[in-house]
């Protein structure tokens, strides 16, 4: 279903190739990126999402944001069962209705990768696995990249790693991009097709908008195909502003280099007005372009019943309950 | 690769107006015939005629002004603040409860999006209200002594731009302040206005503290001439407001005019550079550009100047201009026939003057007025279109190359209303904020309007100042309070 990524952005980005040679030029670029006014981008966020959309639009849009879903269940009470239903849902996500598209991917842990893909196969929804000591990233680099390694020989075709936030935070940003290229090394499966690497910020922690541009072009720069806002376990996590500030990036960074790179807010968005939200955000900063699975998606559970419902009352008119759709 | 999601048409109900076939002057609390012969108001978006006006010769304003007086003697400038103040927060609730009515019909009569009359005007409309009725029992703690007086009748004049927020400015601090008003609205956009005097009764106000008499240009000089009024209010055109001050020389009529502007908008290197495109656009082309305190001229430092122009234009190309009722409209319709004739002189001066012209595609509805949003390139001060007020959707853009260069280009104009500065580094905010000869700097934002905040301009964007303490001087017997 969704299409074969674009080969992944290399060394070949035109201009930007000396800046990440060293620390020091790498942190002169970051920090000369122009900045970001919180109660500007604030305002702005608030102001697409007032957009009014109805009827056939959002039939379109809501019908596009159950493509974008990736179905995620990152759990330590995660069983094989658990994991199995969940790909079903991801397959058939609305069992009375054939017309319902599949989600884009079931997100899960290392260890449940096979477990995942044996029900999915290759009905073309992906699954993607959480790895380098999700969610905090605080492990040694070789157990980092063995995690990596083994959900990718799992069979996993997306990797969403953590960025170290620590390093981050104290300036250290060539050792992040380092460990991003190293992860990005490690999705690699010869002789098939790699696994694509989603890098996750978690900009709960990063706090900053500045932040936020700053570790998007950081990642780009480094081989991301996707930029993502959050683990889902720390609070806040995706916001319709960060999200701004990394779809703007996306759009900077494709004017820069002609790479398009991924967005995926993940965590907080529960109902089908939020997604429509983000969406309209995606089709007047990114553009157009981005309304795609291959490059925008949402990482989440319970969204896509609301999605389902919100699907369900436009083409018959009538709102049905949560009883009508599967939990999992 | 992507789809095209295209909004679906997203019509507000204009169901929940109701439009009368005809209205008439609103004195003494009621609503009666004006001895003119009338005019129509029409929707610019559609040409659609809404309602017929009635017209308010001098003996119209006669009778609004002797009604004025009678309530300023004996009912209004005698009753405790406190007392006056229930009036006003009563007014200031109605208006929000009728929020949805109020947007619509300023829509309707004004041709603004929806999406700004329900989220800007009308809020800040019912703001308004609520700021200055928490005045009204704290006079004496204003800073302009002990117990301060009111002025007496207000004659109050107010334009089409924002019919409803500038009723708002003029009446409710006049009220609070324990004035009555004789108000007269645009001759395009009067409807809000008589809604509003319907609120009024709804609010038990005494007869006579508002009066509202529609016209045009005649109605206004028959006020401004009025032997006993005490105070002239006027927003609108510095053409106006100068024959405003030539003809109430050598009275005792105090005045604050409130008029025109060039605003420059300056754009430093380090700026935020996204934000700043948001703060251009909404600086240019909020309200169609009919704004008096505009962020017309775009002054950027050179050393970015192409980056911050493709990213406008690519800004630009997003905005959605049509039905203005409609809640995804950016760009609404052109007030008038007249005013569009006026952006088209000018724009096309600016192209044979040889400023380059650009417009995003656009395509323009066939009936109505509208204009697109419009930017040159290559304008220098020489330019008519960087020293007059265009007030449209035509953004003039100039670049400089120090900080001095930029605060001398935005203050070489003989207007003085407001002004925008956008860079990270806060020193500079505040150096070229003092240095800007403007009455409102705003600083990485643009067109923010709060009742707490005043608003006024130097030089020929006239004098007083609205909104915050400083607007009760308008109306109180004090040596600061107009001239």
């Amino acid at each position: 279903m969704l299409a074969a990524m674009p080969p992944s952005p290399t060394a070949d980005l035109t201009g930007l190739s000396d800046v990440t040679a060293s620390e020091s030029s790498l942190t002169r670029f970051l920090h000369g990126l122009p900045g970001v006014d919180q109660v500007g981008a604030e305002a702005r966020a608030a102001s697409l999402a007032t957009r009014s959309i109805k009827t056939t639009a959002k039939a379109q849009a809501l019908d596009l944001a159950i493509t974008m879903v990736d179905l995620t269940t990152l759990e330590g009470q995660d069983t094989p069962g658990k994991v199995r239903a969940l790909a079903a849902k991801a397959m058939r996500p609305d069992p009375a209705d054939p017309t319902c598209p599949a989600a884009a991917a079931v997100c899960v842990y290392p260890d449940m990768v096979a477990t995942a893909k044996e029900v999915l196969g290759d009905s073309g929804v992906h699954v993607a696995a959480v790895a380098t000591a999700f969610p905090s990233g605080r492990a040694a680099m070789d157990i980092k990249l063995a995690d990596t390694r083994d959900a990718v020989e799992a069979g996993a075709d997306e990797i969403d790693m953590v960025i170290d936030r620590g390093a981050f935070l104290s300036g250290r940003y060539l050792q992040v991009f380092e460990e991003i290229v190293a992860v990005r090394e490690a999705c690699a499966r010869p002789g098939s097709e790699d696994a694509h690497l989603k890098v996750i910020f978690e900009t709960g922690e990063l706090q900053t908008y500045d932040n936020v541009r700053r570790v998007s072009w950081l990642a780009m720069l480094a081989g991301a195909h996707f930029i993502k806002t959050s683990t889902g376990k720390v609070q806040p996590a995706a916001t319709l502003p960060v999200t701004l500030v990394m779809l703007e990036a996306v759009r900077d960074f494709r004017a820069a280099t002609g790479q398009m790179v991924g967005v995926k807010p993940a965590g907080g968005i529960r109902t089908s007005k939020d997604a429509i939200k983000y969406l309209v955000m995606v089709n007047e900063v990114a553009g157009g372009d981005w309304l795609d699975p291959d490059w925008f998606r949402f990482g989440a559970s319970t969204l896509l019943n609301d999605l389902l419902m919100q699907r369900t009352k436009l083409t018959t008119g009538r709102y049905s309950g949560p009883d009508y759709f599967t939990l999992d | 690769m992507g789809i095209d999601l295209t909004y679906a048409p997203a019509p507000e109900s204009r169901s929940i107006v109701d439009l009368k076939a005809s209205y008439g002057l609103f004195i003494d609390g009621a609503f009666v015939d004006g001895h003119g012969s009338g005019f129509k108001t029409i929707s610019p978006a559609t040409e659609e005629v809404l309602a017929e006006v009635a017209e308010a010769d001098a003996a119209d304003v006669d009778a609004a002004v002797k009604a004025a007086r009678r309530a300023y003697s004996r009912v209004w400038s005698r009753m405790p603040g406190s007392e006056r103040a229930k009036y006003l927060y009563r007014i200031a609730r109605i208006i929000q409860e009728r929020g949805r009515e109020l947007a619509v019909l300023e829509t309707l009569d004004n041709g603004k999006p929806i999406k700004e009359s329900r989220d800007v005007d009308i809020p800040v409309v019912a703001a308004h209200f609520f700021y200055y009725a928490g005045w009204a029992d704290k006079l004496g703690h204003a800073g302009y002594g002990e117990d301060p007086q009111p002025l007496g009748v207000a004659g109050q004049i107010i334009p089409w731009n924002f019919p409803l927020l500038m009723l708002a400015w003029k009446i409710a601090p006049a009220l609070a302040c324990g004035n009555t008003v004789v108000l007269k609205p645009a001759e395009t956009t009067p409807l809000t206005a008589l809604l509003f005097a319907e609120i009024c009764q709804q609010a038990d106000l005494p007869p006579g503290v508002v009066n509202i008499v529609t016209g045009a240009g005649e109605t206004g000089e028959a006020l401004v001439a009025h032997p006993d009024i005490d105070k002239v209010a006027f927003t609108g055109s510095t053409a106006v407001g100068k024959a405003i001050a030539r003809s109430i020389a050598g009275t005792d009529k105090k005045a604050t005019l409130e008029l025109g502007g060039k605003a420059a908008n300056i754009v430093f290197d380090d700026a935020p550079l996204d934000q700043a495109v948001e703060g251009i656009v909404n600086g240019i082309f909020f309200n169609q550009g009919h704004v008096c305190c505009a962020g017309s001229r775009l002054l950027v430092q050179e050393s970015i100047a192409d980056d911050l122009l493709e990213r406008l234009k690519r800004r630009m190309s997003t905005l959605r201009l049509g039905d203005p009722l409609d809640k995804n409209t950016d760009i609404g319709a052109i007030n008038s026939a007249e005013q569009l004739a006026r952006i088209r002189e000018l724009s096309e001066i600016g192209e044979s003057e040889g400023a380059e012209r650009w417009s995003p595609a656009c395509e323009l509805p066939s009936q109505g007025f509208w204009f697109p949003p419009t930017l040159f390139t290559g304008v220098t001060q020489a330019h008519r279109i960087a020293r007059e007020e265009v007030f449209g959707p035509v953004l003039s853009v100039l670049t400089f190359r120090t900080p001095s260069e930029a605060i001398e280009k935005a203050n070489n104009t003989p207007y003085g209303l407001s002004a925008g500065v956008w860079t990270e580094k806060g020193s500079r905010i505040l150096h070229v904020a003092g240095a800007l000869k403007a009455g409102v700097v705003w600083a990485n934002t643009f067109n923010k309007f709060d009742p707490t905040s005043p608003f006024g301009g130097f030089k020929e964007s006239g004098y007083g100042r609205e909104g915050g303490r400083q607007g009760l001087a308008a109306y109180l017997k004090t040596e600061q309070g107009g001239r």
